[in-house]
């Protein structure tokens, strides 16, 4: 059986939930899997660290919760700190590589970073930094694929806001396909 | 009958045990809801305050608590399906008004997504400790029924439930989802309307003058009437007879309280549902609700890994108590284990229940955190390798 334990983290305000509950959409609606996302529900304001939890299967998932994490998404300092140790032997990091200072991984973990917030500025609004990050979730992770996050996506979004989200989708996703080697996107 | 279109939003969505328990108390036909917001429960109002605008339901914050049950029963009487959304401490406040709807069998839903308490206790994290509050919390005797759902799947297929068993039996029902289930976001697919079968309120025929309001004609369950028809009718939450007038006697509260009990009581069978599964050669049963029953099957699968022949009886309805089944297993099992996030409640109904011919062995958690499978794994263990009838504490 297939299962990918996935943890979003980041703080207050970046959407971290937003991209987790993106990622979950897309196993579950649009993948064909099942997908359970759990949130630390504290007194989570912005600026203070905040994470989520994506559990993904090709089968019924009974535990919900992240225990070895398959796939780490940290968008600060603060969340690699506190969840870089409960990474699996060969884990994938997908980090915020101007907000994050990696410290040294096992051999076996893969880390890909990603200006994420650098990029949103660069389109002109920081609001999509974390669906950027979800575009290099869909070509780094290696857990969903691309046609079915951009379809979460879009299913997620605002009404009146679907262009802005997947322009950034594909930033995102392009950034990683490139650092990847795979070439342009699908 | 079939749900109202106007309601159901069919298709498949990504949606927490809140939102997925409103979508199904809109598609069971709720369109009244009176609360007062509490954490982990917020989302339910919420969700309910987005949608009702769109299919004429009223929606209304009150002052309290108590207010809130109150206003439940006012609606439920003028003639609409009605809830009310809460968590411990709100719960707590509806005690006596859910005796009063129990009291004037006012057909209603109470919603408690369980906080770990007692108190304020962890408003944001996951507790299972008002079980027993919900079956005795009000004073006097009464019944009520109630039921756990484990995912939001079932916390929209069960939202509907309750609502249909609330207008069959003319009682509260008490929706006890816990923190994790509340807050969990999965998959749930709503089916088209003329998929879902809802219950409609059993309106009398007779006409004003002849329609005594608690006249069952010898079943269990009277006629309702709704506010502003015409029936000029007397309700209380004393000690009535058919009419619905007080009578101070004995005689006349035996006979309420033997039918208030006796239709529920003597209908479990009929309103009970649980999730059995592997009981054939079981050694061990594992009886278990909500997010405990998920949890625990991380323990039941390395168990069986072993060759452990572990049962399960997974509660979807915890009252009325499926004191039946537990009996009947008692007899040919070496014990029960049952994972609780509280400090032992409905252990003491299984051990009630098996009398003394097996084990029951209660693994608590404290509240706050679900519990680590491991534990449930040992308690296995500890019955199998047990004496014979000792209770495992």
């Amino acid at each position: 059986m297939a299962q990918n334990e996935v943890r979003v983290s980041g703080f207050g305000g970046q959407g971290v939930i937003m991209a987790a509950s993106i990622i979950g959409k897309a196993a579950s609606i649009f993948n064909n899997q099942f997908a359970t996302m759990t949130q630390a529900f504290g007194p989570e304001a912005r600026g203070s660290s905040c994470s989520a939890q994506v559990v993904i299967s090709d089968d019924q998932i009974l535990y919900p919760y992240v225990r070895n994490t398959d796939i780490l998404v940290a968008m600060s300092q603060e969340a690699f700190d506190k969840f870089f140790p409960e990474m699996r032997e060969n884990a994938v990091l997908l980090y915020e590589s101007d907000l994050v200072k990696l410290c040294k991984l096992k051999p076996g973990q893969k880390s890909y970073g990603i200006p994420a917030t650098r990029l949103a500025e660069e389109m002109g609004r920081s609001i999509v930094t974390n669906i950027i990050m979800v575009g290099f979730f869909a070509a780094a992770g290696g857990a969903i694929g691309y046609e079915a996050v951009r379809k979460a996506v879009e299913d997620s979004v605002p009404p009146g806001t679907e262009k802005l989200n997947l322009k950034a989708f594909q930033t995102g996703y392009e950034y990683g396909a490139k650092l990847l080697g795979k070439g342009g996107a699908a | 009958m079939k749900a109202n279109p106007a309601g159901v939003l069919t298709g498949a969505h990504f949606f927490d045990g809140d939102y997925a328990c409103a979508e199904g108390a809109i598609a069971a036909g709720c369109r009244f809801l009176a609360g007062y917001p509490i954490t982990p429960s917020t989302e339910v109002a919420e969700r309910i305050t987005q949608r009702f605008p769109l299919v004429g339901g009223m929606f209304i914050q009150m002052e309290d608590e108590i207010a809130s049950m109150a206003a439940v029963i006012g609606a439920a009487w003028g003639g609409l399906k009605s809830m009310t959304v809460t968590s411990g401490p709100g719960f707590s406040l509806m005690m006596e008004n859910i005796g009063l709807a129990a009291m004037m069998e006012a057909p209603c839903v109470v919603v408690n997504v369980q906080r770990a308490g007692p108190s304020t206790g962890l408003p944001t994290m996951v507790g299972q400790a008002d079980i027993m509050q919900a079956r005795w919390g009000s004073h006097g005797d009464y019944a009520i029924i109630a039921l756990a759902p484990n995912s939001p799947q079932e916390a929209f297929n069960h939202a509907i439930t309750c609502f249909n068993l609330s207008e069959k039996y003319r009682v509260p029902v008490l929706f006890m989802m816990d923190e994790v289930i509340g807050h969990m976001t999965e998959k749930v697919v709503i089916p088209p309307a003329d998929r879902i079968e809802v219950v409609p309120r059993t309106l009398t025929a007779k006409k004003p003058g002849q329609y005594r309001p608690y006249d069952a004609a010898g079943g269990w369950v009277p006629e309702m009437i709704q506010a502003g028809d015409g029936y000029n009718i007397h309700t209380t939450g004393l000690t009535h007879d058919e009419r619905g007038y007080p009578q101070m006697t004995a005689e006349c509260q035996e006979k309420l309280i033997k039918r208030l009990t006796g239709k529920i009581r003597e209908n479990a069978s009929d309103i009970i549902m649980v999730d059995e599964s592997n009981l054939d050669k079981a050694d061990v049963v594992l009886v278990s609700y909500g997010i405990t029953s998920r949890v625990a099957q991380a323990a039941v699968q390395q168990a069986r890994k072993e060759g452990l022949r572990i049962g399960q009886v997974r509660l979807i309805t915890i009252w009325p108590f499926p004191e039946k089944k537990i009996a009947e297993l008692a007899g040919k099992i070496k014990g029960f284990v049952v994972p609780e996030i509280n400090a032992g409640q409905i252990s003491y109904e299984v051990e009630r229940c098996a009398a003394g011919k097996c084990l029951t062995r209660h693994v608590p958690a404290y509240g706050g955190a679900v519990h680590d499978p491991g534990v449930i794994y040992d308690a296995f263990k500890e019955v199998l390798h047990a004496g014979k009838t000792q209770t495992v504490r």
